[in-house]
């Protein structure tokens, strides 16, 4: 590659970031009448699941409900509300499902504790290994086959 | 060695299909959400009556009443397709429906009414849509059975069939309606 051609690269893909910013936030406008406020609407819209398109946020999502929500949470922060008490609102009415991060309770404990297990067993299975693998070996210096055939 | 060390990670992928076949199979996106709603008072409203200009239609007026709450909309597809049960619903004399037309134009909703018939008792108008989140509604149509003490009982989620009502909405409703509900079918 040339080094023009790599500034047109540069340059194209600096285009395409930019386009794809105004673009969400032709979805998500600023709207917000102060800064602290509008950093806490982008994040709280971030935390939220579309309920209709599901694996985007309130923030990314076009549709209508979307968009209705987003007006919901802008309304709760412009009337004083907190970000927490916000979140209870939502998961009153959506469930958990609705946020990205779900909060550590007894419904959604199997989603938090899958992976520690798994890594566990993992773990244990790995010690067992290499323990049985030390074992063999101080058992015959010779064999520097680590299979157990 | 003996073929047991291979028995365990064969255990450990047989599990690992079966959980992703699950995860697949029910997962939230072909599935339906439940509704935290139930079991809890159903969200207070008074807003405007689409069918008697100038009333409005409130929960307070359905107090010590069962009702359906039904969240539809003319651009909703598979509304139209439920509007023949509801219309039977109506038929039965069972238990009234109470519409909630969401994000609608409402004189596209008024003639639509006039075209296909209206099953709703009364029909309250979310124009913006802000009614429908008190609702957890995520779709339309949506149908909530709401008790005389105003607490949500059950929710469907999509056009209501001959089955759904027959298994899941009458045995939820006392057993009064639900034998004047055999005799008109």
């Amino acid at each position: 590659m040339t080094r023009r051609t790599g500034h047109h690269l540069i340059a194209t893909l600096a285009a395409s970031l930019w386009l794809g910013a105004s673009a969400a936030y032709a979805i998500a406008p600023t709207q917000m009448p102060t800064p602290q406020l509008e950093a806490r609407y982008l994040n709280l819209i971030q935390g939220f699941r579309c309920m209709q398109c599901q694996d985007e946020s309130l923030a990314d999502s076009p549709v209508d409900l979307a968009a209705d929500m987003r007006r919901q949470i802008r309304d709760m922060l412009l009337a004083g509300k907190t970000d927490q008490q916000i979140r209870d609102f939502m998961v009153s009415r959506y469930g958990y499902f609705i946020l990205f991060k779900p909060p550590f309770v007894l419904q959604t404990a199997w989603l938090w504790l899958t992976p520690g297990v798994i890594l566990l067993g993992g773990t244990l299975v790995a010690v067992g290994v290499i323990r049985k693998r030390a074992a063999i070996a101080a058992t015959d210096p010779q064999d520097d086959d680590l299979t157990d055939g | 060695m003996s073929r047991s060390r291979f028995v365990l990670p064969l255990v450990i992928f047989a599990l690992l299909v079966v959980v992703l076949a699950i995860g697949i199979k029910d997962s939230p996106d072909k599935g339906l959400i439940p509704s935290p709603l139930i079991g809890k008072p159903a969200p207070a409203f008074s807003l405007p009556s689409l069918t008697e200009p100038g009333r409005r239609v409130s929960t307070a007026q359905f107090r010590g009443h069962w009702y359906l709450f039904n969240i539809w909309g003319t651009w909703c597809v598979e509304c139209h397709v439920e509007q023949a049960m509801l219309l039977k619903i109506k038929a039965s004399g069972v238990v009234p429906l109470v519409g909630l037309d969401w994000r609608d134009d409402p004189d596209d909703a008024l003639s639509y009414l006039k075209q296909d018939g209206d099953p709703y008792q009364s029909i309250a108008v979310d124009r913006d849509g802000s009614e429908a989140i008190m609702w957890g509604a995520y779709g339309a149509p949506e149908t909530f059975l709401v008790n005389p003490q105003g607490i949500v009982v059950y929710k469907y989620i999509g056009p209501i069939t001959e089955q759904a009502w027959e298994q899941q909405i009458l045995p939820r409703l006392p057993l009064a309606s639900t034998a004047a509900a055999g005799s008109s079918s």
